[in-house]
């Protein structure tokens, strides 16, 4: 995975039982807004994803764990790619739905 | 590792020997093929059963024309998902006229079961720990087919047909 | 279980407890793996295989269900079930696709097994819809309707489906496998993109026999499918499928995912290679057993019989009439409209392309209003085309003002099928986890900037096709003018193709010039439309002004300012 070293990291995965995309938090605790996303950084990340992977398996609790890239600007986090945006908050085309809708 | 027959977990007569090992000569022994290529000439005068195993890559063609030295093919599924050992199977029988049994090994899960049977597999060598109930479960949890298979002689005139069990 | 029958007149195979049976004891199958997959004794590596089969992908959002609608055809029934379906388990919409199919797009796995018995009410299933095996076999939406029919697909459509209904030998193939079958004059059905493409024809004596294409597809590395067997008897249809899958299956490549379709065994073996090792299998499989006997054709035939259609004149005065007095119904008759080969009778396409719309989607209530006006206006019968749009293809032409006026009130009476507003488009980056761009605002915009229906009506016949991704669910390289969505250093860049045919003349779009933004891309499209009016000759479409002129004045055009 190309991610940048320096970048701070999130993990994501999608509840088994129904889907839900759901973000790591702390350990057997996992989250379904960004903002309450654990933040890694460096060579902490890659050991808390092997952590969190492995929770998940072990509790069929999510699948398809993985980290991504966040920027950090003045208090805001914001995922790097468009896809953990889209991720994050919904569809673009519905605004309306999604977890940007369940405000 | 758990020999599934007919539903059951069996007794498996048969012993595994991997290549560079000394084959049993009283017992029934299964080879790899690539083994049988290279050492069959030391196999001419065995009394006990010969059983050999075929990776996916290796179709029924293959094994053909040594069929009748062999009481048994083990057809190796190396990810359950490499569905060639079904054809291979189903070739050994309807194309060869195979009458041994047909083992099916590696990474298989009971989900493929009934598959197994209706293209001519005896048997299924499951993974360590398996659950047995759902092996058995397998053969009947779908009594409908909509294809000719080996297990029934009607022919494709009849679409769907009963699955017996 | 409650079983609802069909509306009697609705074209689709209608089940018996054989098959409801069936059914019914796979989604106990299902639950029950559901239940292996919670607890843990099956891993997510062995039961997304098994969930596929079950049409159940895993989203960027959430799961994705995908229920077949066999070779596009349902009844108004049926259409009530997923309307309440997606009420119940959705957020009440849902999107027809390019393989006739419907998705829902906020499925949770817990809730699966539930959603598969109420399909299995109303005899739907969502078998098959995924997984590396052969998926829903589709066919021409005008079925049964159409003035150039030759034979009905829907016949053979049905055999296949059910043949290939957990076949044994080729539930676990290298790849996906998508049948197409047709058996009019014109291709609607986009044969030789398929992995194996079958047009049903009849020979002087009147039989029916069957042209095979194989090798076709889109993706990564779209090939046009090529002729295998010019004339297959109707009775060796069956065992010859069976050949050509048994040589994939055995000889499909399982090393590389990218290389593992036919379309690249076809390529790899070359067809007159490929063509021996069918003809060999097929001379070994050829006999009583695999031979498909008169009597089931002729069985399954009979729940395809066509309605009884009144004994109407060719013309209709109200109809004639309604045109005269209203220019939008005469809009809508002109582009959405086509010639029934029953006296009286007219084919209606309802468009899911609203100007700035979502291109396929349709709400529960939409679906709710096209159930009712099947019922009303064409014998309870439904159909989606590959076009992600839906068809009632009875209708009395002196229905069709009505039918309009129905349509119109809920946003489905848009006149431009066929037209560059009727935006094939896949759900990319918004909904799939595949994608590398998003689709739909894309296609949204561009459906806006082309509103105005009488400038769509002068443009002509013009297929804009956007795939999110190099997978191509978009058909974005058959596409007159086709985009593909691209991610350039974490950007949305558009790649513009032209040139692309669906049809027999089949042709795979060429790269226009460099990527773009996506507004750079609706200027584009405008840009195009530009040239070609400029450029066409009378009764010229795009691709024939474009096959023309080349894509010089196009390509100066959209780049003039880069």
């Amino acid at each position: 995975m190309a991610l940048k070293d320096a970048a701070p990291k999130a993990i994501t995965g999608n509840r088994l039982r129904d889907g839900e995309v759901v973000f790591f938090q702390s350990e057997g605790v996992w989250v379904e807004r960004f903002d309450e996303a654990a933040l890694f950084e460096g060579a902490e990340a890659e050991a808390a994803l092997a952590a969190a992977k492995a929770q998940a398996d072990r509790d069929q609790y999510a699948v398809d764990v993985y980290a991504f890239d966040v920027t950090v600007t003045g208090g805001t986090r914001i995922p790097v790619k468009t896809r953990e945006r889209i991720r994050a908050l919904g569809p673009t085309v519905r605004t309306d739905l999604g977890k940007q809708a369940a405000a | 590792m758990p020999l599934i027959k007919d539903g059951r977990i069996v007794e498996d007569d048969w012993v595994k020997v991997p290549d560079g090992e000394p084959v049993p000569a009283d017992r029934p022994a299964i080879i790899t093929f690539e083994r049988w290529q290279a050492e069959r000439d030391s196999f001419a005068g065995r009394n006990a059963a010969l059983g050999v195993r075929v990776k996916s890559g290796t179709l029924a063609p293959a094994i053909a024309p040594d069929l009748e030295r062999f009481a048994l093919v083990a057809v190796e599924f190396p990810k359950f998902r490499d569905g060639r050992g079904f054809s291979t199977a189903r070739e050994l029988r309807e194309r060869f006229g195979y009458q041994g049994e047909i083992r099916a090994v590696g990474h298989i899960i009971p989900d493929q079961y009934q598959f197994m049977m209706r293209t001519g597999f005896t048997s299924a060598e499951a993974p360590e720990g398996t659950n047995p109930e759902s092996w058995a479960r397998a053969l009947t949890e779908i009594t409908v087919a909509f294809q000719p298979s080996l297990d029934d002689p009607q022919p494709l005139s009849l679409l769907r047909r009963r699955l017996g069990v | 279980m409650n079983h609802i029958a069909p509306g009697r007149h609705a074209g689709v195979y209608t089940y018996d407890e054989i098959d409801r049976r069936f059914v019914a004891e796979r989604v106990e199958q299902f639950r029950a793996q559901v239940e292996r997959r919670l607890s843990g004794e099956l891993t997510e590596e062995e039961f997304k295989p098994l969930r596929l089969m079950n049409g159940l992908y895993l989203q960027l959002h959430a799961y994705m269900l995908r229920i077949a609608v066999p070779y596009g055809v349902m009844t108004s029934r049926q259409m009530r079930k997923l309307a309440e379906i997606g009420r119940t388990y959705d957020k009440g919409y849902g999107h027809f696709t390019t393989r006739q199919n419907l998705q829902f797009n906020w499925i949770k796995l817990e809730e699966t097994p539930d959603i598969l018995n109420q399909l299995a009410e109303v005899d739907m299933h969502a078998l098959q819809t995924s997984g590396n095996c052969v998926r829903n076999v589709t066919t021409d939406q005008f079925v049964g309707a159409a003035k150039d029919e030759l034979v009905d697909g829907r016949v053979y459509a049905e055999i296949l489906r059910q043949w290939t209904t957990l076949h044994p030998e080729f539930t676990y193939l290298p790849r996906k496998f998508k049948i197409a079958i047709m058996g009019s004059e014109k291709d609607r059905a986009a044969i030789r993109v398929h992995d194996v493409g079958v047009i049903a024809k009849r020979n002087d004596q009147g039989e029916i026999g069957f042209a095979f294409y194989a090798g076709g597809g889109l993706g990564r590395s779209p090939f046009i499918g090529k002729l295998i067997r010019e004339w297959v008897p109707e009775e060796d249809f069956v065992g010859y499928l069976e050949a050509i899958l048994r040589v994939y299956n055995q000889y499909g490549r399982r090393d590389n995912i990218y290389k593992a379709r036919i379309k690249i065994l076809v390529h790899e073996l070359g067809q007159e290679k490929f063509t021996a090792e069918v003809e060999e299998e097929f001379a070994r499989l050829r006999g009583p057993k695999y031979r498909l006997a008169p009597e089931i054709v002729a069985e399954i035939r009979q729940h395809f019989a066509p309605p009884p259609f009144e004994d109407l004149p060719a013309t209709s005065v109200s109809f004639d009439g309604a045109r005269v007095q209203n220019e939008a119904f005469a809009r809508w008759v002109a582009v959405n409209v086509t010639e029934h080969k029953a006296p009286g009778y007219a084919v209606a396409t309802i468009s899911l392309k609203p100007a700035g719309g979502i291109p396929g989607d349709a709400t529960s209530e939409q679906m709710d209003l096209v159930a009712d006006l099947a019922d009303r206006y064409s014998f309870g019968e439904i159909r989606v085309t590959h076009t992600q749009n839906l068809v009632l293809a009875h209708v009395k032409q002196d229905d069709l003002f009505a039918l309009w006026t129905a349509l119109e009130g809920a946003g489905l009476g848009t006149a431009n099928v066929g037209l560059i507003g009727d935006i094939i488009a896949c759900p990319g980056l918004d909904y799939c986890a595949l994608a590398n761009a998003r689709s739909i605002p894309l296609a949204q915009a561009i459906s806006a900037r082309f509103a105005d229906p009488a400038r769509q009506q002068a443009i002509g016949e013009l297929g804009i096709k956007i795939s999110g991704c190099i997978n191509a669910c978009g058909h974005h390289h058959v596409g007159a003018i086709g985009i593909l969505g691209v991610d350039k250093k974490g950007e949305e860049f558009y790649q513009i193709t032209v040139g692309g045919d669906p049809t027999l003349t089949t042709a795979i779009g060429d790269i226009l010039g460099p990527a773009v933004t996506a507004d750079e891309a609706v200027d584009a499209i405008e840009a195009i439309v530009e040239v070609y009016l400029a450029n066409r000759h009378d009764g010229e479409r795009f691709l024939d002004t474009l096959k023309r002129t080349g894509h010089g004045p196009f390509k100066e055009r959209v780049y003039a300012a880069h």
